[in-house]
């Protein structure tokens, strides 16, 4: 026994080796052939005499972008051009992920509804939605939504300042006054009331045992208080009216016809998906445990928020991940109906500049990056509603 | 020691399958017998597929043209459809052997995109194209104005080097492809179009009434339109750039697709001889054979007839520009001798 055991040292360590070794000479060929593929790629670029590097950037971008969250003119460079093309599909993806995932919510519940004609009409939408190309789905979007909106001159007036035509929605553009800084102050304070009153009714709940309705307490708090802080401060917000001059709408906030049918594009088609992935989780938890809870008197919706809820998600969460990964990516998609996103304008770089590598690695660095983030906070999320096993 | 020398083999395999095969595009074309030419997706007059499949107009002909100096067979191409951002890159990598596709002759282009450029085939410039009723006259006024456009051309830069040139605002719609612009503008999202004159032109006849929309008389910019071959294949470059001159040339001497063999046997005009290879054997200064333009015309005709045939008849685009030198135009041939 004890030869063998010291024998066996020797062994172990040998064998530890000869694995560390083998795994270094592995990582090293991949290393090696990145570097290879990098070396020669350098080496053709010169030869065929194309410029490579990050210089470009800083160049003057001379380029027209349609929709910018921020201030955009054409004498900005190359790298501030492509920031607005990637705020645009931050902005884009966000809005789309919040609208997807309540529109998807509504579809799960609605197709394990117990009543017929409403499970049907939600099977249809996402038969229809899941088995149509993305691509396909935004040009129907997008030129239903041209077709159907009217010239700017004869736009539908909604209400004074909000307009509708084929240039987008115009609404108008709240603007600071006088008396802002305080109103500010005075709804934070709100806030921060009804938090601590909701705060307070749950511990109080748990204490007594007796129902404080603490959320639709804290909402009346914050609600009165605003009010009365925005009539004290002698209404702080204006407004400036988009009018119709020349060609177009001036001033005002606009959603352009681009942005609203990419938008509705991405939320009808990633909401089919997240529906059955909200079907599924529900489906997956026993019928009993609903008897159960309804055997024991409690009240509907807190049987959905106790019971059914935290199991469904368990189930839910990680193929939303994907979905919302996927949603992000098709958002690229943009550039076929003209919506300023990242991968348009980089593709106008690529245009002007001929520099393809260097863009198509930033678009990959910046995708890369959304979709590990989106990981992350779902991982985050997903621990935090599985089964804690003790 | 095994794997070592199969990470040597590998490197071996990936250091040959990468390097660069720029020389010798015209033996490259001989061997495959068939010349890979990008054209665009569809810009009626240059290149377009007709109902047929078959790719017609002034680009595509030229893509012919070189095929018959080279292969002896106007038919052996293979067109390769590009989109816009792609048609310098195709190009430069190798994926076409030559782009002849309404593409502008610029200086970055040329000296830093991998590139050259041959002779240019088109004089074009820049226009915008509104609707009738706005009752616009001159560009000058397009103020506050929506233009639809297309990604990845000079076109963008030109229309805001314009507004700001002349301190207008527009706002840009840019599209991926030339229809969805052109359907964008048709359908009112925008107030003008902007591209090349000659293809405003070509896609103001696919509108349901061509005369509720003008084209503005301004001219924003010069776009000389030339074929491009990749950087560093000069004999490549001869080729393409002597049968684009020997397609102006043969119109400036007047031989026809209906008189070239007639020329060829009879002619006692020295420059048509030559060109002809009845005397002397100018094909072989490029690396062609000596019936080189008997060839290409015999299969497309002279600019004149390419012109004629693709942008006058089913377009009525007049010559201007592209008139030969001795009409006032810009098109001169350098000598073939």
């Amino acid at each position: 026994m004890k030869n063998t055991y010291i024998g066996s040292r020797p062994g172990l360590l040998a064998k530890k080796l000869v694995s560390l070794l083998l795994q270094g000479m592995v990582l090293a060929a991949v290393l090696g052939v990145a570097y290879i593929l990098f070396a020669t790629t350098q080496e053709n670029l010169e030869i065929r005499g194309i410029e490579s590097g990050f210089a470009f950037l800083w160049r003057e971008a001379g380029l027209p972008i349609g929709d910018s969250l921020i201030e955009y003119d054409p004498s900005r460079s190359y790298g501030y051009a492509f920031l607005v093309g990637v705020l645009n599909t931050l902005l884009v993806s966000a809005l789309a992920i919040v609208f997807a995932t309540i529109l998807g919510v509504m579809v799960g519940v609605a197709r394990v509804s117990n009543n017929w004609l409403l499970a049907k009409c939600a099977a249809i939408y996402v038969e229809t939605l899941r088995n149509l190309p993305l691509l396909l789905t935004l040009f129907f979007v997008y030129s239903v939504v041209l077709a159907s909106l009217p010239h700017p001159r004869e736009a539908i007036v909604l209400a004074e300042g909000y307009f509708l035509s084929k240039r987008g929605v115009y609404l108008p553009r709240p603007v600071a006054e006088e008396g802002f800084g305080i109103f500010v102050a005075a709804v934070c304070i709100a806030l921060l009331l009804a938090v601590i009153f909701w705060r307070w009714a749950g511990a109080y709940k748990r204490r007594t045992g007796t129902s404080v309705p603490g959320f639709w307490g804290g909402l009346a708090i914050f609600g009165t208080l605003a009010t009365l802080a925005y009539l004290a401060s002698n209404s702080p917000i204006g407004s400036e009216l988009p009018v119709y001059k020349g060609f177009n709408f001036k001033g005002g906030l606009a959603l352009k016809p681009e942005f609203a049918a990419l938008l509705i594009g991405l939320i009808l088609y990633t909401a089919a998906f997240i529906g059955e992935n909200v079907r599924s989780g529900i489906q997956s938890v026993q019928a009993g445990q609903i008897e159960a809870a309804n055997a024991l008197g409690v009240s509907r919706g807190v049987v959905t928020r106790l019971v059914l809820l935290p199991q469904a998600l368990r189930v839910t969460i990680p193929a939303t991940t994907n979905d919302y990964a996927s949603l992000v990516k098709n958002s690229s998609l943009a550039v076929a109906i003209g919506y300023p996103d990242m991968v348009s304008i980089g593709g106008t770089i690529i245009g002007q500049n001929g520099q393809a590598i260097e863009i198509i690695a930033m678009w990959m660095a910046v995708y890369l990056t959304i979709n590990l983030i989106i990981s992350l906070v779902m991982n985050v999320l997903n621990a935090r509603v599985q089964v804690v096993e003790r | 020691m095994r794997s070592s020398a199969k990470f040597a083999a590998m490197t071996a395999v990936m250091l040959a399958g990468t390097s660069p095969t720029l020389a010798g595009t015209l033996e490259d074309v001989r061997a495959a017998g068939e010349l890979a030419c990008g054209v665009s997706e569809g810009v009626p007059g240059f290149s377009n597929a007709n109902s047929e499949g078959i790719w017609e107009g002034l680009d595509a002909d030229v893509c012919r043209a070189v095929a018959a100096a080279v292969l002896g067979d106007a038919g052996a191409v293979r067109f390769v459809p590009l989109a816009s951002k792609q048609k310098v890159l195709a190009v430069s990598s190798g994926q076409v052997d030559l782009t002849s596709r309404t593409t502008t002759w610029t200086m970055k282009r040329d000296g830093a995109e991998g590139v050259d450029f041959t002779a240019v085939v088109y004089y074009d410039g820049q226009g915008f194209m509104i609707s009738a009723d706005a009752g616009i006259s001159s560009a000058t006024e397009l103020n506050d104005v929506t233009v639809c456009l297309t990604t990845g051309t000079t076109t963008e830069l030109n229309m805001t080097d314009f507004a700001r040139a002349n301190n207008l605002t527009m706002e840009a719609v840019v599209f991926e492809g030339k229809r969805e612009a052109v359907e964008a503008y048709a359908s009112g999202r925008c107030d003008a179009l902007t591209t090349d004159s000659s293809q405003l032109a070509a896609f103001r006849t696919g509108f349901a009434d061509p005369s509720a929309h003008v084209i503005l008389p301004e001219v924003i910019s010069k776009e000389p339109l030339a074929p491009l071959v990749a950087h560093g294949d000069n004999q490549w470059k001869d080729v393409v750039t002597w049968v684009v001159y020997g397609l102006i040339e043969a119109e400036e001497l007047g031989v026809t697709q209906a008189n070239v063999a007639d020329m060829a046997a009879n002619s006692g005009n020295p420059s048509i001889q030559r060109m002809l290879g009845s005397s002397g054997d100018t094909g072989g200064l490029v690396g062609l054979g000596s019936t080189w333009m008997v060839d290409v015309l015999s299969a497309v005709g002279n600019y004149g007839e390419i012109y004629e045939r693709n942008l006058t008849a089913t377009l009525g685009l007049e010559r201007g520009l592209n008139a030969q030198w001795t009409a006032g135009g810009l098109l001169y041939a350098m000598p073939i001798r």
